[in-house]
């Protein structure tokens, strides 16, 4: 019996693992997709006094703490009925745009570039982000390491410090920005433009130009249909920090837009029993197990599915990139592997909306808290974290102490979607006859990479820890192969 | 000279500390030169079987994050252990067990009820709970069980030294590693390293204006606190006096925010909650129990605010009933 290893699968945010049952002939019966653990931040957040939410759910992701911090922030104003000044809320999303700038460019350089940049058959010893730099010289890796720190620079310059993040307080933000900060941050954003621009073309001359990959991007491989969820401006852009969330159906349509305090007429979650993780669905259909298509609750919730549920995008360059990338792909698309596109139109978005609202006077403004007055009750918060759409649900006593918490983070919106677009890339990839190789296993990752998921977020877990692999099983439940990268 | 041999790993943790480590920035290209990496989950694809096959004590530096939560980050903890010359509690929740740790307050049956059960979006009828083993009609898989509560890493494992902070600042990681880097001596094992050794009051620009200023407690949430003037004195929780320095002031001079405590307790202190106790003793203006009673209504949560980021290495450690 021949066992090969994976363990553990990387360049991802936390941990999962698969099981691949194949037939006697060598043939895929059935793929299972676990995650290992939570955390439950759900339960240990009552008994907090509401306004430190913010400042304890970052710990949640640390990929994305200001996702966590902003939905968080907005649930704490709607606990408190608040709104904050126009000043504060446009910091916030200045301050939101660094992170995005942060964790897009990590991604796509860092988690998903080495699979395109250095192949997806590339030997593991050279298929990361080092690798990268050997490869494209030190002048664009330094590009790259200047690109994701202006996101982070952005952030300290908004709101103090990037990780983890303080700066949201019921009813605004927690100090003002000074001039010279404003001019620190535009400086960045109007560079980070241009890195933007570079990172498409990019994109394009190594993935769009290359027809191999070409072949693997629309082939049947990494084909998923299923419904889009995405948050959008009253002009149904795509907009991360504020706005209605909309979703629309397998052939376009709009299905459903919602308010955040509407969410629970909209979706639901299912649990299973082999897996810590837990399953949204669309409750207009419910929930129809790991099955695609539109009579299916399954949707995904990720820059390709934002860019599905929109109309456009609402900065000029980006809506530009947007228009061509339907025209290439059609709409809705349906390519998982498209998401990585979708990614880097979403990241030229941010960058053009931080220059945007760096260049408003309005943010200079002192006046960046409203004090709350009302009693404290219950309240919902939702922005677009970069992983999907996350939603932060809390109820207090009438001193704002958390009673009850409910959190749907991104990547769990995901996990029917990434469950079967594993299960159908392992049963595309794996033929009867032909060997399993490393170049296969990746490819099947590459499946899940896309989304660029985040199950330390997913299970309010813990990453990293546990191995993903992938153990194939025969029919008569015998234990084939344990596959880990080897 | 030769290239350290270097892991990073993470436990229980957020990934922060991961993505700290990377906010050295152009310095990266610097460790690229330095340092051979053997395993990096979030960045690398090197897996346990690499460190497996390693030799015993082979890795000069391992910078482990994250709290312990299950028995594979024992095992995890174990392996590296076994393999390294200097392992490193790597930020807050390797060193005092961090935000999981809060978990500490409750039981794990109370976790698993909320998160299956009670919360409104679940649609659960039958209580399914996830399964160590669960039997597929192909066959059997398994998932790790939780571990009743959330350890700081030398809870089960010899650590040689502490780097704290949630997540530690990028310039004391950059020190900590061109120091490893330069073979400059390291401190006596078991001690704190990137960080200050004073407490962070002693860093910070905040004005004091009373020693004995707070009257009642108040919360940011319906305050707007002056800017220039010390939390505490105005009577809002600020964990300065009984935090290490080394952060850099980012919450309490850069965010206008207080201290929550990320960094741990300073040098020569046993217990971060039981010395926030003193200091807001030592800060109250009241001397009647009375009083003393009275201010203290006005604070809810003590035990979330004195061990937000210590849980695990507290007297407390976690709820015992």
């Amino acid at each position: 019996m021949k066992t090969i290893t994976i363990d553990p699968i990387t360049r991802l945010e936390g941990h999962g693992k698969i099981t691949i049952f194949l037939s006697d002939e060598g043939e895929v019966k059935n793929t299972y997709f676990q995650i290992p653990e939570l955390r439950g931040f759900e339960k240990f957040l009552e008994g907090r006094p509401v306004e430190e939410a913010p400042r304890i759910v970052p710990r949640i992701c640390g990929v994305c703490p200001a996702c966590h911090h902003m939905a968080s922030g907005k649930a704490v104003d709607a606990v408190y009925g608040v709104t904050p000044p126009p000043a504060a809320r446009k910091l916030r999303e200045l301050f939101f745009m660094g992170e995005y700038i942060h964790s897009h460019v990590a991604h796509f350089y860092a988690l998903s570039g080495p699979d395109f940049v250095m192949g997806p058959g590339a030997e593991k010893a050279k298929r990361h982000i080092l690798g990268i730099v050997d490869k494209v010289g030190l002048e664009i890796g330094s590009k790259v390491i200047t690109f994701r720190k202006y996101g982070h620079e952005i952030m300290k310059a908004v709101g103090g410090k990037c990780q983890h993040p303080v700066y949201n307080v019921p009813g605004g933000v927690s100090r003002p920005i000074t001039a010279e900060q404003r001019t620190q941050v535009e400086k960045m954003a109007v560079e980070c433009v241009e890195l933007a621009k570079f990172t498409i073309k990019l994109f394009e001359d190594i993935v769009l130009k290359n027809k191999a990959y070409m072949d693997i991007v629309t082939g049947p491989a990494y084909q998923l249909k299923v419904h889009n969820m995405g948050l959008v401006d009253d002009k149904n852009r795509v907009n991360f920090y504020d706005g209605k969330v909309r979703v629309v159906d397998t052939t376009g349509k709009e299905l459903a837009k919602y308010a955040p305090a509407e969410y629970l007429q909209n979706v639901a979650e299912h649990v299973e029993p082999y897996t810590y993780l837990k399953f949204p669905y669309l409750k207009k259909f419910g929930w129809k197990g790991m099955s695609e298509g539109q009579e299916s609750g399954m949707y995904r919730a990720s820059p390709l599915s934002r860019l599905n549920a929109a109309d456009g995008m609402a900065t000029p360059l980006a809506q530009a990139e947007y228009e061509r990338f339907f025209a290439t792909v059609g709409k809705p698309c349906n390519l998982t592997l498209a998401t990585h596109w979708a990614r880097v139109i979403e990241l030229l978005y941010a960058c053009e909306r931080a220059v945007e609202l760096s260049q408003d006077p309005e943010i200079l403004s002192p006046d960046v808290r409203i004090l709350p007055t009302r009693t404290p009750h219950d309240g919902v918060g939702i922005v677009e974290a970069q992983r999907g759409t996350l939603t932060h649900h809390y109820t207090t006593d009438e001193n704002g102490i958390i009673t009850k918490a409910n959190l749907i983070v991104g990547t769990t919106n995901n996990n029917a979607a990434i469950t079967l677009s594993i299960q159908k890339a392992a049963a595309a990839l794996i033929q009867k006859g032909k060997p399993v190789t490393e170049e296969v296993l990746n490819m099947i990752e590459m499946a899940f990479r896309a989304f660029d998921p985040c199950f330390s977020c997913a299970t309010h877990s813990l990453p990293g820890h546990f191995p993903m692999e992938v153990t194939f099983v025969q029919s008569d439940g015998e234990v084939l192969d344990i596959l880990r990268r080897s | 000279m030769s290239k350290l041999n270097v892991a990073i790993y993470w436990g229980a943790a957020c990934g922060g500390c991961d993505v700290a480590i990377l906010d050295i920035h152009e310095k990266v290209l610097n460790v690229k030169e330095a340092c051979n990496f053997w395993l990096w989950p979030v960045a690398m694809d090197f897996k346990y079987k690499d460190v497996e096959a390693l030799a015993d004590g082979f890795l000069d530096l391992t910078l482990f994050s994250g709290a312990v939560r299950n028995t594979e980050n024992e095992h995890i903890a174990h392996l590296l252990r076994k393999k390294s010359k200097v392992l490193v509690a790597f930020g807050s929740c390797a060193h005092t067990g961090g935000i999981p740790a809060l978990a500490n307050f409750y039981r794990k049956e109370d976790i698993l009820r909320r998160v299956y059960e009670e919360c409104p979006s679940n649609d659960n009828p039958n209580k399914v709970r996830p399964q160590t083993v669960h039997r597929f009609p192909e066959g059997e898989c398994e998932i790790p069980a939780l571990y009743d509560w959330v350890k700081s890493l030398d809870q089960v494992v010899k650590v040689d030294y502490y780097v704290p902070g949630c997540p530690p600042v990028p310039e004391r990681i950059w020190e900590v590693l061109s120091a490893v880097v330069s073979g400059a001596k390291l401190p006596p094992p078991g001690s704190v390293i990137g960080a200050g050794e004073k407490a962070l009051c002693d860093t910070c620009e905040r004005k004091r204006t009373d020693e004995k200023a707070i009257k009642e407690f108040k919360r940011i949430a319906t305050t707007i606190p002056d800017p220039t003037v010390c939390f505490l004195d105005q009577g809002l929780i600020c964990m300065g006096p009984v935090t290490r320095s080394g952060c850099g002031n980012q919450c309490t001079v850069a965010s206008n925010m207080p201290c929550r405590g990320c960094y741990g307790q300073p040098e020569g202190t046993q217990d971060q909650g039981a010395k926030m106790v003193a200091a807001i003793g030592a800060a109250l203006d009241a001397k009647e129990p009375e009083a003393i009673d009275k201010a203290l209504d006005s604070l809810p949560d003590p035990a979330g605010y004195f061990y937000r980021f210590s849980m695990s290495s507290s007297l407390l450690e976690r709820r015992k009933a």
